[in-house]
């Protein structure tokens, strides 16, 4: 999502405070019967004129997934979800191209304005004829954006120009169009479909997400990002996005999500996989929105994502990095799989919980390959009610001679009514591995915040300076954009939660 | 008049530490106020700056013409009051030149006057910093993160150069600090001294006022002005201690 | 015809009923009840397995499928005692009974004898500090107990140095004991127990598993040292529970050097606000040993520090698992809590699991913990070896310089003295194996 600040801040005079992607767009749109069953799952394949192959892991995905219980292990409650009780898919109805921006449905061109996407991206988007030939007019570099909107990707910008370096940006519904076998050869080869109950069920009724395939020793020219909307009630979102970097190449992909202020919960159940082979690197940054549920804690979305790399090749690189500040309860772990020798995982993450928000996250690195390492730096910072735990797993196997792992993991509790928690496990069946972890808990102190008042801040101006600065190592892993992006979203997700 | 402090009273945890405080700063001159341990003198400049935990039981003070009380504590920095702590505190992560022009753009921000973006801030700094012998290091640095005590004032008196307050209140700052330091901070005030500058200079020790040459002497005992005098009285207390003002003020 | 062995929980439950008649205090109807509730509980958990968290890395299928008996019969004395540590005062026990004619309690400003001798007066003493509902290792020592040390200090008296000497006999078959040792520390009390555990001289198969119900009233001490020296057949069980008032300090370390199975649980709560507690421990394992130390500190009360230093050092085949748990709650503002975990890995079968935790819901608290994992520092090494030291001793004193710390944090001279002697002996031995 192209987050230039002049373009955030039009978005933030727009509107009130509070959560500031609360709106709903009005738009005509279709849905599948309500409820899940094998019906609903081959409607989805149907809809996406799928090939017999995939129908058939659906239909195995979803047949596992009936035999599954759902997990209680993570330290967050919430009541039971009804699965019946949801759309599985929601399209906004595809129109003709249009012929210029006048002719597309302005309710999408107001949703994409208050999201921050400059005009420019914005007519590419919207799939108006020749939006994406000339350059882009305010100069900067661009960004290329994929929009997936409730179910569905609604656009892919700038496809033709990464095409010709070989590089394939797509929805993952055009990729199995497209390019059939590159998507049979690695979907499910990171995250099986019965890895776990949510990825199953992401498995059976996936309805998009990216497609990301770079070639043999190309660098990806522009970042690429996703943008995710849940938009339309009742529905689940399941995007499944499948990032393949061939030996030698290296891509930056960011994932940007929100969602409208609703009383209901909504349940985002996404799958990502990323392979990386010899010498390939893999940037993965997310700045996670989700609406958070209000102050009371009624709504919000419920995050429970499967994201897992695996480094293959040797000297393979993979980095995590997310700011997590919404959606109501978070449960997710990006991982790496260290398989090639010399290969590299990093995870990077800044998670907030306030009001009644609860997260579960942390990150799985396993180490099989020689001289694996990985670096963890995970940054809690719990207010108002919030309930924050850091879960993290760094298991070493008897191959990964002198595997390394280093793990910092820092809680900041603003108030005494909320929670910070740390749950680390650490395998080592390595006598030549080193792995070591460090935990720490502060708060902001008093005399912090009377410093930065003292010297004409404000209040929430303090906090969110010693905030930032308490983040600062997972912020400069971010890309730019993000990076601005991200420092804003953590002063308003913390608004009201000192004094 | 700039200070006007008019029977002041304050309590920290309910236990009474300024019983009764009355002093009063004219516009362009510096007063200090000297007591023995426990005599309430931090108390007066938390008192002043507005930190929680520390009730006003009676009395008012104004600066300006305005209740200074009654305000929080950034709107008495906006109003140009400058406290230089004693022991500054620590901000992990928080880069000094990110803090300096944020806390310079609130201030600016709240006289009318334009805010300034990056390059122009770091303009300005560098030449507040040339006349202080700073290099651009401590800009680089985490705010207080690791300095020595001398750093840790050197900053301070950066941050007051960049501020520009009407009213600096200089908390015990001259405590643990060799006469290098001492002659920073001194230099520093001493760079300040307008017509529409007033200082508070709060010390145990004679030797800073040396180098920041009072205009006025108060002496703090038991939360109260013992006395007042001229340069002099300074010298006086360095001679004989805070013994025989205390016989003299029972 | 030989009886049906059961084994696992249920075999211990069989046990339970054939030997209700023959406990002690089967007369007593509070004692029954306990026994009786307790049995209930431990029926409906059964033995651990490793898909409950709290046993995610230790596995008690070897202690299932060994069918235990209770020892009963009477026991021969005449044993050769190990050298007693520290001053004169001595408990022993041997196979979970209290033996007066071996130990050497005359005189003493405390009260230290049999709990079983007792029984009548510990209604509300047995099983306060120790709840078995939810822990069904406890509730099985609960429903088998039959006796234990029974020790109260009274108000203000130091009560210098007690030696506690836990022996099995061993039989030919195997033997389970489950004392239940009641420690309870008055006002200003002080006293320092060195507990010295071991196993037969024969390799017998025994199970010991005590629990450990201790009150440390206010501004008291108790420095708490055990020594597991079981035999390499046996499996020792042991849940330490302890409660900590206003400014009491409870100083505990165990050291394991001995049995196949190790599970040493140590759950403390500081209830008042200026306790302490200090946790220390060092795990010496070598074969195919497996030893599980795992600790709950539970600060419930604002002002409390708590420090933890854990050490192993696996040899062989072993496994360790360090789990540490520390709970700070809400009222437990300026809480100062520490917690470092360290294993070195000698042989590249050895395997180490490591979960440290914290659960915290006050935020004016200093609380962090740190783990590592490896092996003996490369750089280190070569340069004792460049100085003339030789390889094997070089190791040596690498080891023992990186159990020290573990042994350092014990703050009675005595205790710490012992431990040392301990740590060197099993390198000594080690290193020679």
């Amino acid at each position: 999502m192209p987050a230039v600040t002049e373009t955030l801040e039009t978005v933030q005079s727009v509107t009130d405070s509070g959560y500031k992607w609360g709106f709903e767009t009005d738009i005509e749109m279709e849905f599948a019967p309500k409820g899940l069953n094998e019906d609903i799952v081959r409607f989805i394949s149907a809809k996406k004129n799928e090939p017999a192959w995939l129908l058939e892991w659906r239909l195995k995905a979803y047949a596992l997934w009936q035999k599954m219980e759902e997990p209680t292990w993570a330290a967050v409650k919430y009541p039971p979800i009804d699965y019946q009780d949801a759309y599985y898919y929601a399209a906004p109805v595809q129109k003709v191209k249009p012929k210029s921006l006048d002719e597309v449905d302005p309710e999408l061109l107001r949703t994409y304005a208050k999201l921050g996407i400059p005009l420019k991206e914005q007519a590419i988007l919207a799939g108006v004829e020749g939006a994406g030939d000339s350059p882009s007019d305010s100069g900067r570099m661009p960004i290329a954006v994929d929009a997936v909107f409730d179910s569905v990707s609604v656009a892919t910008s700038y496809k033709e120009r990464l095409a010709k370096e070989g590089i394939i940006f797509c929805a993952i519904s055009e990729a199995v169009q497209e390019y059939p076998d590159l998507v049979r050869q690695y979907l499910g080869t990171v995250v099986p479909q019965g890895d776990n109950f949510y990825a199953a069920l992401n498995s059976a009724v996936f309805t998009d997400g990216s497609f990301v395939y770079i070639p043999k020793g190309v660098r990806c020219p522009m970042e690429l990002s996703t943008y995710f909307r849940i938009n339309a009630k009742s529905t689940g979102q399941f995007e499944r996005t499948l990032i393949i970097a061939e030996e030698g190449s290296h891509v930056s992909y960011l994932e940007g999500c929100t969602a409208p202020m609703r009383d209901e919960n909504q349940l985002h159940a996404a799958v990502v996989e990323l392979v990386a082979l010899d010498d390939a690197t893999i940037k993965y940054s997310t700045v996670q929105n989700w609406y958070p549920g209000d102050a009371e804690g009624r709504g919000g979305i419920y995050n429970f994502v499967t994201k897992r790399a695996q480094c293959r090749g040797r000297r393979s690189k993979v980095s995590w990095t997310q700011v997590e500040t919404g959606s109501a309860i978070t449960w997710k772990y990006p991982s790496c799989v260290l398989l090639g020798d010399d290969s590299v995982g990093e995870f990077y993450s800044v998670a907030i919980t306030n009001n009644w928000q609860q997260a579960d996250t942390g990150t799985k690195m396993i180490h099989v390959g020689k001289r694996t390492s990985s670096t963890i730096v995970s940054k809690g910072i719990s207010a108002g009610q919030g309930q924050n735990t850091y879960r993290g797993l760094v298991r070493v196997a008897p191959t990964a001679s002198g595997a390394r792992n280093f793990t910092q993991c820092d809680s900041l509790l603003i108030g005494d009514r909320c929670g910070a928690h740390t749950v680390p496990y650490i395998e080592n069946r390595c006598m030549t591995a080193k792995v070591e972890h460090e935990a720490t808990t502060s708060r902001i102190a008093e005399d912090q915040l009377f410093y930065c008042r003292q010297r004409g801040l404000t209040q929430e101006d303090a906090v969110g300076l010693i905030v930032n600065g308490f983040c600062r190592e997972v912020l400069k892993e971010l890309p730019m954009e993000f990076a601005v992006e991200a420092q804003k979203l953590l002063q308003i997700s913390l608004e009201g939660s000192v004094g | 008049m700039s200070l006007v402090i008019e029977n002041l009273s304050a309590a920290v945890d309910g236990k009474p530490i300024l019983n009764g405080i009355t002093l009063a700063i004219p516009a362009g001159e510096i007063h200090a106020v000297m007591g023995p341990n426990g005599s309430g003198k931090s108390t007066l400049s938390y008192v002043l700056a507005g930190r929680d935990g520390y009730e006003v039981t009676g009395g008012a003070a104004t600066f300006e013409g305005r209740d200074i009380l009654a305000m929080e504590p950034e709107e008495r920095a906006a109003a140009g009051l400058f406290l230089a702590f004693q022991y500054p505190v620590e901000l992990p992560g928080v880069g000094n030149a990110l803090f300096l022009r944020t806390a310079l753009n609130a201030i600016r921000k709240h006289r009318g006057e334009p805010e300034l973006d990056a390059m122009q801030f770091l303009k300005v700094a560098r030449e507040r910093m040339r006349t202080l012998n700073m290099t651009d290091e401590m800009l680089r640095r985490g705010v207080n993160v690791g300095f020595s005590g001398g750093e840790k004032k050197r900053n301070e008196v950066l941050q007051m150069a960049l501020l520009q307050p009407r009213l600096a209140i200089l908390d015990e700052t001259d405590s643990g600090l060799d006469i290098d330091a001492l002659k920073i901070v001194a230099d520093g005030v001493n760079a300040l001294r307008g017509p529409s500058f007033s200082a508070l200079v709060i010390t145990h020790y004679q030797r800073l006022l040396n180098y920041i040459v009072p205009d006025r002497v108060h002496v703090l005992l038991d939360g109260r002005i013992a006395t007042s005098g001229g340069p002099e009285l300074a010298q006086r207390l360095e001679a004989e201690g805070y013994a025989t003002i205390q016989a003299e003020a029972a | 015809m030989t009886a049906v062995r059961h084994t696992g929980a249920e075999g211990f439950l069989q046990r339970f009923e054939g030997l209700r008649a023959r406990l002690p205090g089967r007369r007593l109807p509070w004692l029954e009840a306990l026994r009786e509730d307790a049995a209930r509980a431990f029926r409906a958990q059964g033995l651990p397995t490793r898909r409950v968290e709290a046993w995610k890395y230790t596995d008690l299928r070897p202690l299932g499928e060994a069918g235990f008996e209770e020892a009963l019969s009477s026991i021969d004395g005449g044993q050769a005692l190990p050298v007693a540590h520290g001053g004169s005062a001595r408990a022993v026990l041997v196979d979970g009974r209290f033996r007066a004619d071996l130990s050497a309690l005359d005189g003493l400003p405390y009260a230290a004898g049999s709990v079983a001798a007792a029984l009548p007066g510990l209604e509300g003493r047995i099983g306060t500090v120790a709840p078995a509902a939810a822990l069904p290792m406890v509730a099985l020592n609960a429903m088998l107990f039959e006796d234990g040390l029974l020790l109260t200090v009274p108000a203000g008296v130091a009560g210098g140095v007690l030696d506690l000497l836990s022996l099995a006999s061993g039989g030919a078959r195997p033997e389970a004991f489950h004392p239940r040792h009641l420690i309870r520390l008055e006002a200003g009390a002080s006293l320092t127990l060195i507990e010295t555990a071991m196993g037969p001289e024969h390799d017998g198969t025994t199970l010991h598993k005590p629990v450990y119900e201790i009150e440390v009233a206010d501004g008291a001490t108790l420095v708490h040292a055990r020594l597991q020296q079981e035999g390499r057949q046996g499996f020792h069980l042991s849940a330490v529970h302890a409660r900590v008032a206003a400014g009491g300090t409870y100083d505990n370390f165990t050291l394991v050097a001995g049995a196949r199975l190790t599970r040493n649980e140590i759950h403390i709560a500081l209830t008042g606000p200026g306790a302490a507690a200090h946790m220390n421990g060092a795990q010496l394992l070598a074969g195919g040993q497996h030893a599980d130390t795992t600790t709950y500190l539970d600060h419930a009360a604002p002002g409390c520090a708590s420090r933890q230093t854990y050490k192993t050092v696996l040899a062989g085949r072993s496994r360790g698992v360090f789990q540490g748990k520390i709970l700070v709650r809400q009222a437990a503002q300026k809480t100062d809590g520490y917690q470092m975990n360290q294993a070195l890995l000698l042989s590249p079968e050895a395997e180490m699991n490591s979960k440290p935790q914290l659960e915290i819901y006050a935020d004016d608290v200093k609380c962090s913990h740190g783990a590592t994992v490896g092996e003996i520092d490369h750089g280190q090494l070569f340069y004792l070896r460049s100085r003339g030291v030789p390889e094997a001793q070089a190791r040596s004193l690498l080891i023992q310089a990186f159990l020290q710390e573990a042994v350092e944090g014990v703050t009675d001279e005595a205790a710490r003295a012992a431990l040392g002697a301990a740590v060197t002996g099993w390198w000594e031995r080690e290193a020679l194996a």
